[in-house]
């Protein structure tokens, strides 16, 4: 018993198991593959669209920026072409125009001066005192005195603050510019106040990599890829938004970048990609966090799930043990029945072959008259007793096959006295200790009942053998009687034994339920009984008193009503 | 009973069927002393064929026998000879058989093991019948 019970113990648990497995397995396999194709997918996506945000910026600043410059050339042009080179000379009148320029197109310039070939300033306008300053050895006059017009690096130049400057040639007879000096800061805010996220900023550089904007001070930009772009051997390049990554003190960067100034600067926009991508990181983490809760949630479900079913399982099976067992019992009672039957035929024969040798040996006693055979009184209650046991073999027999025919479920009409006295006849056995006395009580003319006689015969057998039982230590009377209730046949079923206890009283019906020791109950008795009942339309009932006794009712439909129904 | 007896002329012709040889024997043996005229069979072929040679009054036909279905015999009784009258023999159980045996014209049934008084006045019931009808 201890192995079997252990190895179902075993066997319960790899089904525990393995249904977690298939409950957990069925379910995260396709959730992994949801997440993390969706993952993949809306990163590729959500990355492409914030580069492209990027690009579109960038290249949106860089126009303004372009329009910018060209602008501020664009006004001193239209000094120079409208001006002769004597109006501009003069100081005053250069005043007057940065006065008008600085109020009709922009403040962005801070003074206009001309300067000769040889890059002396012979007029000047602004705030600071530059009249006669010599340019000749300046970068941007070497630089402009060579195009048509030009824009210069950022430089801080003889005043000490950075600042770059736009000038326009003149060839008109002699030689000369026009130039007028950027206000950096004008500029600079351009440029500054690109702020894309926490980290994203701009800043445009040179060739030699020089700031021509002040950079943001805590993130120290990175040049090489903006140099590298900036090289005359990548001019193929394309000139504007163009996207490089680089890696940073352990940062991922994004850089984009485009030409500017016809390639001598480059507007950079540059962010960390942490910062660029939050919103899809902060999607990553709360999609791996709801993907790791929805496993332990599955797991939990999984676990629990099973466990119960197990539970049902196990139930399930023990119940199937013992009806097998039941099964058993009833199908070892049927051949017990059979062979019973079988012994009763046989058995039949010679006791009627002994009873007419009996009887024949009578004959020849009265044939051979009065006196004629010594102890003929003897042999005559020898022959008596030789008949009467006959008869009570007969007897026996007929019980037994009466007990064997009993097999047939089908309903027919018979009268609730009858089956009754057969079932106290066959429960009569039990009781020969004489402790129990059944008393029968049979009310006449009771409609006739419609059940299988073998299933009515069954309740009343097993309900006399529970009395028997509840009452025989002690003794008592077992009453059983027959009346008419409404449209019902009731026989109840009454001892005067120790009752039912109230505790046991709700499950006395209960399949499996017994107060019988282990072997001895099956617990199907009372359960057998009441199914029956219920099948039939009828009822089974029960009253009881603690130490006064117990009453079963059985509540038959009486026929008539059945056969209404049935039609 | 002998007083009976000499209220006919002639003996009743019996024929007992029944495959319990035993019993056929001693139940023979005290219906003669009863004063009928006793044939024995066997079993269903052996009847049959006594039934042709021989005129019965009244049979006692064991239902349940080795060769043949007593039912069957009875049917083929009913055909062959029709004024013979036919008491069945039934095992206790099995009186649902008997019962189809009265609806082919058999005249009563006894279950067995029967009384032997019981048997005799059923026998003289039948062939008290068989005088009136035929």
């Amino acid at each position: 018993m201890t192995t079997t019970e252990k190895t179902s113990e075993s066997y319960y648990r790899s089904l525990t198991r393995n249904i977690i497995f298939v409950i957990v397995g069925v379910s995260v396999v396709p959730l992994i593959l949801i997440t993390f194709t969706i993952r993949y997918f809306s990163q590729t996506s959500y990355q492409d669209k914030v580069i492209e945000h990027l690009q579109v910026l960038n290249k949106k600043h860089k126009q303004n920026i372009d329009s910018f410059l060209k602008e501020r050339l664009a006004d001193i042009a239209i000094l120079k072409d409208s001006y002769s080179f004597d109006q501009l000379a003069n100081d005053d009148f250069l005043k007057d125009k940065l006065r008008s320029l600085q109020m009709n197109s922009s403040d962005a310039l801070v003074d206009l001066g001309v300067v000769d070939e040889h890059g002396k300033q012979i007029a000047y306008a602004g705030p600071y005192d530059l009249r006669g300053a010599n340019y000749a050895e300046a970068p941007w006059f070497k630089a402009a005195i060579q195009k048509p017009y030009c824009i210069s690096d950022v430089f801080p130049g003889l005043r000490g603050i950075p600042h770059f400057i736009v000038s326009v040639r003149s060839e008109n007879g002699s030689t000369w510019l026009l130039r007028a000096t950027v206000d950096f800061d004008k500029f600079n805010s351009l440029v500054e106040n690109i702020r894309i996220g926490e980290t994203g900023f701009a800043f445009i550089l040179n060739r030699k990599g020089e700031f021509q904007t002040k950079p943001r001070t805590d993130v120290p930009p990175q040049k090489d890829p903006y140099l590298s772009f900036l090289t005359p051997g990548t001019k193929d390049l394309e000139q504007e938004g163009v996207v490089s990554n680089s890696k940073i003190e352990g940062r991922d960067i994004i850089h984009v970048m485009s030409r500017l100034k016809d390639g001598d600067w480059v507007l950079a926009f540059q962010q960390t990609e942490s910062d660029a991508y939050k919103a899809l990181y902060t999607v990553r983490t709360i999609t791996v966090l709801i993907f790791f809760l929805g496993v332990i949630g599955i797991a939990v479900v999984a676990v629990l799930l099973s466990k119960r079913l197990v539970k049902r399982i196990r139930q399930a099976d023990q119940e199937k043990e013992m009806m097998d067992e039941k099964v058993i019992e009833a199908g070892k009672l049927a051949s017990v029945g059979e062979l019973a039957a079988g012994i009763a035929h046989e058995i039949n024969n010679p006791v009627a072959v002994m009873v007419e040798e009996a009887g024949w040996m009578q004959d020849l006693i009265t044939d051979a008259g009065p006196g004629s055979i010594p102890m003929v009184d003897e042999f005559e209650r020898s022959l008596t007793q030789i008949k009467a046991q006959g008869a009570r073999c007969k007897q026996i027999t007929h019980k037994l096959l009466s007990f064997a025919r009993k097999t047939d479920p089908v309903p027919k009409r018979v009268n609730i006295n009858d089956i009754l006295s057969e079932a106290i006849s066959l429960c009569e056995q039990r009781v020969h200790s004489g402790s129990v006395k059944i008393q029968g009580q049979f009310a006449e003319g009771l409609p006739p009942i419609r059940v299988s006689p073998s299933e009515a015969q069954q309740i009343f057998i097993n309900l006399i053998n529970n009395a028997i039982d509840a009452i025989e230590p002690k003794g008592g009377i077992l009453k059983i009687s027959t009346r008419k209730e409404g449209d019902f046949i009731v026989a109840d079923v009454a001892d005067n034994g120790p009752g039912i206890p109230s505790y046991v009283l709700p499950r006395v019906f209960d399949p499996f339920f017994t107060t019988k020791p282990v072997g001895k109950g099956t617990g199907l008795g009372l359960s057998i009984c009441y199914g029956i009942m219920k099948k039939l339309g009828g009822d089974i009932t029960v009253n009881t008193a603690e130490g006064l006794g117990t009453t079963f009712h059985v509540k038959f439909p009486a026929s008539k009503l059945i056969d209404k129904k049935a039609s | 009973m002998s007083s009976d007896l000499l209220n006919y002329s002639n003996k009743v012709n019996l024929l007992l069927v029944d495959d319990e040889q035993a019993y056929v024997n001693i139940l023979s043996r005290r219906l003669e002393r009863k004063g009928f005229q006793v044939k024995i069979a066997n079993n269903g072929t052996q009847a049959i064929q006594l039934a042709r040679i021989e005129d019965f009054d009244v049979a006692v036909l064991d239902l349940k026998m080795d060769d043949m279905d007593g039912i069957e015999v009875l049917k083929i009784f009913k055909k062959m000879v029709p004024d013979m009258i036919v008491i069945m023999l039934t095992g206790h159980g099995s009186e649902q058989a008997a019962r189809d045996g009265m609806k082919f014209g058999a005249f009563d049934y006894l279950t067995k093991p029967c009384d032997f008084e019981d048997l005799v006045a059923k026998i003289w019931e039948a062939y008290e019948d068989k005088k009136t009808r035929f």
